[in-house]
């Protein structure tokens, strides 16, 4: 198992049912962890067993020395003793105390006299001076966010846990919060793990990335990595990429830069994967950024990379972005989508119907082996 | 006008209260959020003064109070005294009968209650006793409140339960409900009405307490 470091979190989790689980699960002081994956995944139940909420069937939770829970020797820390913060979907205010009471209700380890003081600080830095005297349904969703994070941090959290944080809230609202997290983040210096829905907000604030399967941890790394390499198609699925077929493998290039690859009588060349070997059927993606459109009538730059040509079959025009639905001509059943800039479609004249051919940049197209 | 009888009845509506209030706390918060064997059966036990005729209530109360059976013996043993036809035995038949009036609304408030507002509670930190104080209890309070009024309402005016258990005498177990049936039967209409009229007085406060304290809580929480 991973080692932590220092202030970390070191987690594992097992069982059958009724929510399977069965993963290890670190988390550095320093880092963002995402647990994203469909519903009914175990990703709640990550966080609650972390809490304290939850006990599962077998498991180990392991923070700066301390352990939280071992199902081995029948420990299990209750959560007032645990000292994580939690923000839950819907925040679970409560409902009749004023935000700057919902914060103080956590300052318990503070003497009376001065729980007053610090929850008005906590609110400040959460961007909600002046609103510590409103009823919680007197808030709009991002305050109430904002005072369920301010109440998560009064313990002085040494992880801080929360569940879709950013569900509830309006895009723009979205983006602020996910920007206060990541400044807050530096400021407490503790393991942070959160579950979304978005892949993008997990792209974009996660250091690192939990691809959640019926409990199980299918692949965890850095979001850009695991977005070009899922390690399955199960993940390449679960993060909803295109361009996801099944091939042969036929060998290496002669240079041995490529692995070539028989894509139903066509030659792909793909990076090369030294863990394949010929006559292996394997799973491969290009991801869209790396479907080229060739220019008509005037030859371009690596055309000969790779070449498909098709009829397009529809388009989708998502402001300036244009999302491309390409039927290869020797596999209709097989549609390649990729995307390119709004007006240079329009240049190229592509319209649903037209004949077109795309070159699949080598160097991009990602292999997965097969256990 | 009997203002013995009033006596006796503000009393037992108070020790019912007193003796009530924690047992179907504890019960409403059981049946609110535990699962556990016999759950069903509880509820149905609670809710059976409901549905039981007081007369019926009242005779099983009155065998079981009687000298010769198991619990009326076990106090005669302790107090030397008769439980049936006496306070503590129309006490503990008040409870009784009142169950249902008093965990019925509670369990009802506290299943209103977030489960994940509890376990907010217990991740701040706060122990199950400050959840219940702080969080819990001022979140089930029109519940407490209607259980209040109402047991309050229906121990004044309860009449076959107590009849059948307390007899009817005079500074003992005579209830203001009694002495206004005792009065009729004395054919002292006067005095039986004055007493209706304060029942039926302190009736319309304890429904209008109960509607007030709904009103006011629907619109705190907007």
């Amino acid at each position: 198992m991973a080692e932590p470091g220092q202030n970390g979190l070191c987690v594992t989790l097992r069982q059958e049912g009724p929510i399977p689980l069965d993963l290890s699960l670190t988390c550095g002081a320093n880092e963002i962890v995402a647990l994203v994956g469909p519903s009914g995944s175990g990703k709640t139940t990550i966080l609650r067993s972390i809490a304290g909420l939850y006990k599962p069937a077998h498991g180990r939770i392991e923070h700066d020395g301390d352990i939280w829970l071992d199902i081995a020797s029948g420990q299990c820390w209750p959560p007032q003793r645990r000292s994580v913060g939690f923000v839950f979907q819907d925040y679970a205010l409560f409902p009749n105390l004023t935000a700057s009471g919902n914060v103080e209700a956590a300052l318990g380890h503070l003497p009376r006299g001065k729980r007053g003081a610090r929850a008005l600080a906590l609110l400040d830095q959460v961007n909600m001076g002046g609103l510590g005297g409103r009823w919680p349904d007197e808030l709009s969703g991002g305050q109430c966010q904002r005072t369920a994070v301010a109440r998560a941090l009064a313990r002085d959290p040494t992880v801080l846990l929360l569940d879709e944080p950013f569900s509830a809230v309006d895009q723009v609202t979205r983006r602020r919060l996910q920007g206060e997290l990541l400044v807050l983040h530096r400021s407490i210096a503790a393991p942070v793990i959160f579950v979304t829905h978005d892949l993008r907000e997990a792209a974009n604030i996660a250091s690192r990335m939990a691809v959640l399967h019926r409990g199980a941890i299918l692949q965890i790394g850095a979001p850009p990595k695991i977005f070009a390499q899922p390690v399955s198609p199960t993940v390449a699925r679960l993060l909803d990429l295109p361009n996801l077929f099944e091939a042969v493998v036929h060998g290496t290039s002669d240079d041995g830069r490529f692995t070539v690859l028989d894509w139903r009588g066509q030659r792909i060349e793909a990076r090369v994967n030294a863990s394949v070997a010929a006559g292996q059927e394997i799973d491969w993606m290009v991801p869209r950024s790396s479907v080229i459109l060739h220019r008509r009538g005037r030859p371009s730059r690596g055309e000969r990379e790779n070449p498909v040509s098709g009829r397009v079959e529809d388009m989708l025009v998502f402001g300036d972005q244009t999302t491309i639905l390409l039927r290869a001509d020797f596999a209709p059943e097989l549609p390649l989508s990729f995307t390119m800039s709004t007006h240079a479609a329009r240049r190229n004249g592509i319209v649903s119907g037209v004949d077109a051919t795309v070159s699949l940049v080598a160097d991009d197209i990602h292999i997965m082996a097969r256990n | 006008m009997d203002w013995r009888a009033f006596e006796i009845s503000l009393a037992l509506a108070f020790w019912t209260l007193a003796v009530l209030v924690p047992l179907s706390t504890l019960i409403a918060r059981a049946l609110a959020w535990r699962r556990f064997p016999g759950r069903g059966l509880v509820e149905a036990l609670v809710a059976l003064p409901l549905v039981l005729p007081p007369t019926v209530l009242g005779f099983y109360l009155l065998e079981s109070f009687s000298a010769d059976s198991l619990l009326g013996g076990f106090y005669q043993s302790v107090t030397g005294e008769l439980l049936a036809f006496s306070f503590q035995g129309l006490l503990l038949a008040s409870v009784i009968f009142n169950l249902p009036f008093a965990v019925q609304p509670i369990q009802r408030s506290f299943e209103a209650i977030q489960p994940n507002i509890r376990e907010a509670a217990w991740v701040s930190g706060l122990s199950n006793w400050s959840t219940f104080w702080r969080i819990e209890l001022p979140l089930a309070w029109p519940g407490f409140v209607s259980a209040l009024a109402l047991t309050f309402a229906h121990t004044l005016g309860e009449f076959g339960v107590v009849l059948m258990v307390g007899g009817n005498i005079a500074g003992e177990t005579r209830t203001a409900a009694i002495a206004i049936y005792d009065r009729v039967q004395a054919f002292d209409n006067a005095a039986a009405a004055q007493m209706s009229a304060v029942l039926l007085l302190l009736s319309i406060v304890a429904i209008s307490v109960v509607n007030l304290t709904a009103r006011r809580q629907r619109r705190s929480r907007g």
